[in-house]
């Protein structure tokens, strides 16, 4: 039988297109790129700080070198709206990777969630995820483009995410401004009024620090590191 | 106090070490949101040498650099030891978000790589790499450097004009300017004179007063604040 090449237009989740060797047929066919086989990463991330609830996390797996996000340069649309609403299905849609999942709910801090994710694409892969502190103004955290390919079967990598600012809602940390349960303000407001590229999140101040007008108390700071994520493979 | 210029530990091997020459492409980026960088010093140098290490005092010439962001009598020093150095690669300060590269360099006989510059607004803070052992083989390194203390004045983040000579206390400028003024001071005090972590920029949100005439809300930052990619070609 031959096989043809085919390019793959993925479903979400759990499917697998039903094609693959022929049952009988050893033939070794000198293209291995026309072999198809399945792979699934399971990702599990967990949420690190003491009283950052993490927004319902997106996981995408795309091509090798596809960044969602650059340090110096502006946020995506996608990604601010991500990052001031936690609301992620806007950067997801924008990100067009492969194959994605939305986590259902947020991740309390020191909760854990797993997402997996199904392909048969034959490339090399990577992995991105982001969420939201929602007790910030746009703060998230997260991986992109990071190599899973090498990943042997039952093998786990792992990393401690960076927390990033989307650059995009000044840190003034009011109860208008902040969505989390500290406040309950606005979300996404479509006005940049900070700096305009993503760098790393200088921390929240708080009230209990001397910033009266903030909704923050001491308990919603956060050093550096906000989601561990172990990605193993199947 | 005989302070030397570069501190160097054990002995400088006289002999020329096994060390291959190296062409290096160094690529920094300023990860923070509200810190600038004074003009960096890149410097390739041999075992023992270093700029500076924690848990020691700074030298006269490191003190010039966290507190002024001179870097001249550190390339000076680095020079004499035999160190092939790149000074100031982003033709002055290194803005919030911005990268710098070094395309090549060819480190010689030398082996170790450090890297400093003063970070603002700060009164002796810095960015740095202490003697990092450059690899042998060609590939890309990837490096996260930390924001430190130099010991050698005390943290009270006032700006004042003047202020980044050794021995005057003060900050000498907010490059933003999105700062506060009339401050009335955060400490007078360094009880640490070691080169340490630094603790963070503590600011205020009063512009015309409060203690500090930093924005707390824009001039802190959580380490990393640089991001260092080496290829050794």
């Amino acid at each position: 039988m031959k096989y043809t090449s085919l390019s793959l237009s993925l479903t979400v989740a759990a499917f697998t297109l039903g094609l693959g060797a022929c049952s009988g047929d050893d033939n070794n066919d000198a293209n291995n790129g026309d072999r198809f086989e399945t792979v699934t990463f399971r990702v599990t991330m967990t949420n690190t700080t003491h009283n950052q609830p993490l927004s319902p996390p997106a996981v995408i797996l795309s091509a090798t070198g596809r960044y969602a996000w650059d340090l110096g340069l502006p946020a995506s649309d996608g990604l601010e709206v991500l990052s001031e609403s936690g609301s992620p299905s806007a950067f997801v849609a924008a990100f067009d990777g492969l194959v994605s999942a939305t986590g259902a709910e947020v991740i309390m801090p020191g909760q854990s969630v797993t997402l997996s994710l199904t392909t048969d694409a034959d490339e090399p892969l990577a992995l991105t995820v982001v969420s939201m502190l929602v007790n910030t103004n746009d703060g998230f955290t997260g991986v992109t483009a990071w190599p899973v390919s090498h990943l042997a079967r039952d093998g786990l990598i792992s990393v401690l995410a960076p927390i990033y600012d989307a650059g995009t809602e000044a840190n003034m940390e009011t109860a208008d401004s902040v969505p989390g349960p500290a406040a309950g303000g606005e979300g996404f407001n479509a006005l940049r009024d900070d700096v305009d590229f993503v760098s790393r999140h200088p921390g929240v101040v708080t009230a209990d620090d001397g910033y009266d007008a903030s909704v923050l108390d001491q308990s919603h700071r956060f050093d550096n590191g906000a989601m561990a994520i172990a990605v193993t493979r199947f | 106090m005989n302070i030397k210029p570069l501190i160097v530990t054990g002995l400088l091997s006289l002999v020329s070490s096994v060390s291959v020459a190296e062409n290096l492409s160094i690529n920094i980026s300023n990860l923070t949101q509200g810190i600038y960088f004074t003009p960096l010093l890149i410097t390739t140098h041999m075992e023992n040498v270093h700029l500076y290490q924690t848990g020691t005092a700074a030298t006269m010439e490191l003190q010039a650099m966290a507190e002024g962001g001179d870097i001249s009598g550190l390339l000076a020093s680095s020079d004499t030891l035999g160190a092939v150095s790149v000074a100031n690669p982003a033709e002055g300060l290194l803005a919030p978000g911005m990268m710098t590269d070094v395309m090549t360099l060819d480190t010689g006989d030398n082996d170790r790589l450090s890297i400093v510059a003063m970070i603002l607004p700060s009164n002796d803070g810095f960015v740095g790499l202490d003697a990092w052992p450059i690899p042998s083989e060609p590939g890309t390194y990837t490096l996260w450097l930390n924001a430190y203390d130099a010991g050698t004045e005390a943290n009270n983040e006032l700006i004042a004009d003047g202020s980044g000579m050794p021995g005057t206390l003060g900050v000498p400028a907010n490059p933003g300017h999105n700062g506060g003024v009339s401050g009335t001071g955060v400490t007078t005090n360094e009880s640490n004179q070691y080169i340490h972590i630094h603790r963070g920029n503590l600011g205020d949100t009063d512009a015309e007063g409060g203690k500090s005439d930093f924005d707390s809300r824009i001039h802190r930052w959580l380490n990393p604040v640089a991001k260092v990619v080496v290829t050794v070609h």
